[in-house]
């Protein structure tokens, strides 16, 4: 085994035409991996918190992901109940056991019956806790933990995902910075990693069938947000911000069932 | 592994344009993937910037290639994962297959991924008793019909929705006979019918890699469909394939790069499901494997680095150069005779199977420069492919017709009289011999040309420097 490394090293070095590197420009790299410096930031997401907040209500919306707003964590259980009834789906679902959903007055909804566990092949909604979302792209972010099992963003054809608005950031890079500072401490290298880290942008979809896209092929066909105005900011009308996006990121590419244009 | 049939392009590119139903999905296909790319650009101010990052981000890493790897072995190790250095195909199939036969695994699902058609995987692990189950909705239609992706990040591109209902009713026997498929939908849904089952009773998954962090020791996976988490998330074994050149240094780099990838592949802001995968599952976790391989294959690269094929190392698979390229758009991907097709399997496919194999590819290109103005990190394809064209011609693969032909050229491009006289005498006699129709249908010598168009005859009036030279008298 270790013959092929070295063999594989080799033949980069000798590409390289040098050797191993020295031990300063080893201490430089490795200070690059510790400080991981930023690279440009696009500026659609550098806007007021308000504007952040609606530019992700948005891009879900772009993505065939839908959203409602709470003002507070007491209105989810009625949200998801409603929203579940609209659906014309069974008030029954698999949940993220996570303390911020497992401490929510369920009973006042006493027809929702829930299951706190990983998600099983035949369930069909989940409830999920969002850790953080990005604005940029309309991003749900999704660490893997005992409260936050990764299959509940896989197995059921409806996800529900639960976000509080002060979780919500502009830019990725933000998000990877809260995670080092969460889970980080005097961990090596790395050790700040969940074993997953699922970046959801709207629901599961293809296109493989002549280009077409369709919605929901393995993982789920819908994806709702709960978002929860945990701040000020968030309670701001969509219609009293201005839309940071030009004009050719405010529509999708494509659309559910749209046949691509051969004569085009 | 993917049969390799690129000495035969010539004859497989002309079958492809005799064929109405191939026609149809490239053309589909092809404009699609245009208009969403220009929008996505179009959405994003900073993306000729984020083009230079990511020029950058890669090269650097390039240049420390061999530091990143380690770096990234360590922290795999150290996230109680494993990392297998592979040479090449046949040590990268074993390498798997002992990994497999160790957990004693009957099925596998297996994510898109181009390195596993590369090496060969599936038939390995069918020839030693194991069933491999493409997951990704174009892999598994491709697996029924027992052919090779014809795209790197669409496989089925070239198939019609006739062949996938024909496949489906053939592949899914316990459903009804006479079952209608409404639309594309219902065809999608069969499948992930048919696969939720294969999905939970997989005992490994194997995914490719998009990226492999260094920082981390984490490989990411970018897909649409889902596919590729449920494989690497089911079963109590992951293992990840991933080439050399998939590494970066940080979660930042690797971050700026995803800006590129999506928007340049298929127009998308971000893939559906971006996913980091570090190590195996913590504990008091609920779901996800109990081991994690990293398959760590070479198989060719580490001797392009440093070559005139460097910076090919570049490259982050987003197609978009084969999407742009009017060749691959009416030869379609299967001309190209192995697993990479287009501008970038021009490049890449002799460095990996040698150019006496597949010294057609980077002749398949009209030098339109398209690829290069699309590819997201920069590459300087048609360089390449020139690159290759001149090493064709040195080690004397050029048919000899080509040769004596470039031969007689140079010797009158070297002198400007002759060469003057030469077009002056030529271009009169097509002038002369074109002037009824102002086309020609056949032509001795130029077989090649008029078979697929007309040839237009030459304007009467003289040669472009006659002309110039007459009005500059004038003057």
């Amino acid at each position: 085994m270790s013959s092929s490394k070295d063999a594989i090293l080799g033949a980069i070095r000798r590409g390289l035409r040098r050797g191993p590197l020295p031990a300063d420009q080893r201490a430089m790299l490795d200070g690059r991996l510790a400080t991981h410096p930023r690279h440009l930031i696009p500026a659609r997401s550098r806007v007021s918190r308000a504007e952040q907040i609606a530019l992700f209500v948005k891009n879900v919306e772009k993505e065939f992901g839908t959203i409602e707003r709470v003002p507070d964590a007491e209105s989810v259980p009625a949200a998801i109940a409603d929203y579940l009834a609209a659906q014309n789906l069974e008030p029954r679902f698999v949940m993220a056991p996570h303390p911020e959903l497992t401490g929510l007055p369920w009973d006042r909804r006493p027809m929702l019956q829930l299951e706190a566990r990983r998600a099983r092949g035949d369930d069909a909604v989940s409830v999920q806790h969002a850790w953080a979302a990005v604005a940029e792209t309309g991003t749900l972010l999704f660490p893997s933990d005992p409260a936050r099992p990764t299959t509940l963003n896989l197995l059921p054809e409806t996800e529900i995902a639960v976000l509080r608005a002060t979780a919500l950031v502009g830019a990725y890079e933000e998000a990877w910075d809260r995670l080092r500072a969460e889970r980080g401490g005097a961990e090596p290298s790395g050790g700040f990693m969940p074993r997953n880290i699922m970046f959801v942008t709207g629901p599961s979809r293809s296109a493989d069938i002549e280009q077409t896209l369709e919605l929901g092929a393995h993982g789920p066909r819908r994806l709702h947000v709960v978002l929860v105005e945990d701040e000020p900011a968030a309670r701001t009308l969509l219609s009293e911000v201005a839309d940071p996006r030009p004009e050719a990121a405010r529509e999708p590419v494509a659309r559910p069932g749209e046949i691509a244009n051969p004569a085009d | 592994m993917v049969a390799l049939t690129s000495p035969d392009f010539k004859r497989r590119a002309a079958r492809a344009l005799a064929d109405p139903r191939l026609q149809t999905a490239l053309k589909r296909g092809g404009s699609g993937f245009h208009s969403k790319r220009s929008q996505a650009v179009a959405a994003l101010p900073e993306f000729e910037r984020l083009r230079d990052i990511g020029r950058d981000i890669k090269n650097h890493t390039l240049a420390n290639l061999d530091h990143y790897l380690e770096a990234f072995e360590a922290n795999v190790l150290a996230n109680g994962g494993q990392v297998h250095w592979c040479r090449d195909a046949a040590e990268a199939r074993a390498t798997v297959l002992r990994i497999c036969q160790a957990e004693g695994a009957r099925t596998v699902t297996k994510g898109k991924s181009m390195i596993s058609e590369e090496i060969g995987l599936n038939e390995h692990l069918e020839a030693n008793g194991i069933t491999p189950v493409e997951t990704d909705l174009g892999e598994y239609i491709l697996q029924l019909v027992n052919e090779p992706p014809s795209h790197i990040i669409a496989p089925a591109f070239h198939l019609n929705r006739e062949d996938w209902e024909e496949r489906f009713r053939a592949a899914h026997t316990d459903l009804p006979k006479d079952r209608v498929f409404h639309d594309r939908r219902d065809i999608m849904v069969e499948a992930r019918q048919a696969l939720r089952s294969r999905f939970l009773a997989a005992d490994v998954g194997i995914t490719g890699a998009n990226f492999l962090i260094a920082e981390t020791g984490s490989s990411v996976i970018v897909t649409n469909e889902g596919n590729g988490d449920l494989t690497q998330t089911l079963p109590r074994v992951h293992i990840a394939l991933a080439s050399i050149e998939k590494v970066v240094p940080t979660l930042e780099d690797c971050t700026s790069l995803l800006r590129l990838l999506a928007r340049s592949a298929t127009g998308q802001d971000l893939s559906v499901y971006t996913t980091f995968s570090t190590g195996i599952r913590r504990p008091g976790d609920l779901d996800g494997p109990e081991a994690y391989h990293v398959v760590l294959i070479d198989n060719g690269r580490s001797n392009m680095v440093g070559t005139d094929f460097h910076e090919m190392l570049r490259c982050i698979r987003c197609a978009a150069c084969m999407n742009h390229c009017p060749v691959y758009g009416v030869a379609g991907g299967h001309s190209y005779g192995w697993v990479y097709p287009g501008p970038m399997g021009a490049v890449l496919t002799p460095s990996l199977v040698g150019l006496d194999k597949s010294g057609h590819l980077p002749n398949a290109s009209t030098f339109c420069g398209r690829c290069e103005s699309v590819c997201p990190v920069k590459i300087p394809l048609p360089k390449m492919m020139r690159h290759w064209r001149e090493r064709e011609f040195e080690r004397h693969l050029t048919p000899s017709t080509i040769r004596s032909g470039l031969k007689l050229w140079a010797w009158f491009a070297r002198r400007p009289g002759w060469y003057r006289a030469a077009t002056r005498v030529g271009m009169g006699a097509l002038a002369l011999l074109g002037r009824g129709s102002g086309k020609f249908r056949r032509l001795p010598l130029a077989g090649g040309w008029t078979g697929g168009r007309d040839l237009p005859a030459p304007e009467p009036g003289g040669t472009f420097m006659a002309r110039y030279a007459a009005t500059q008298r004038r003057r």
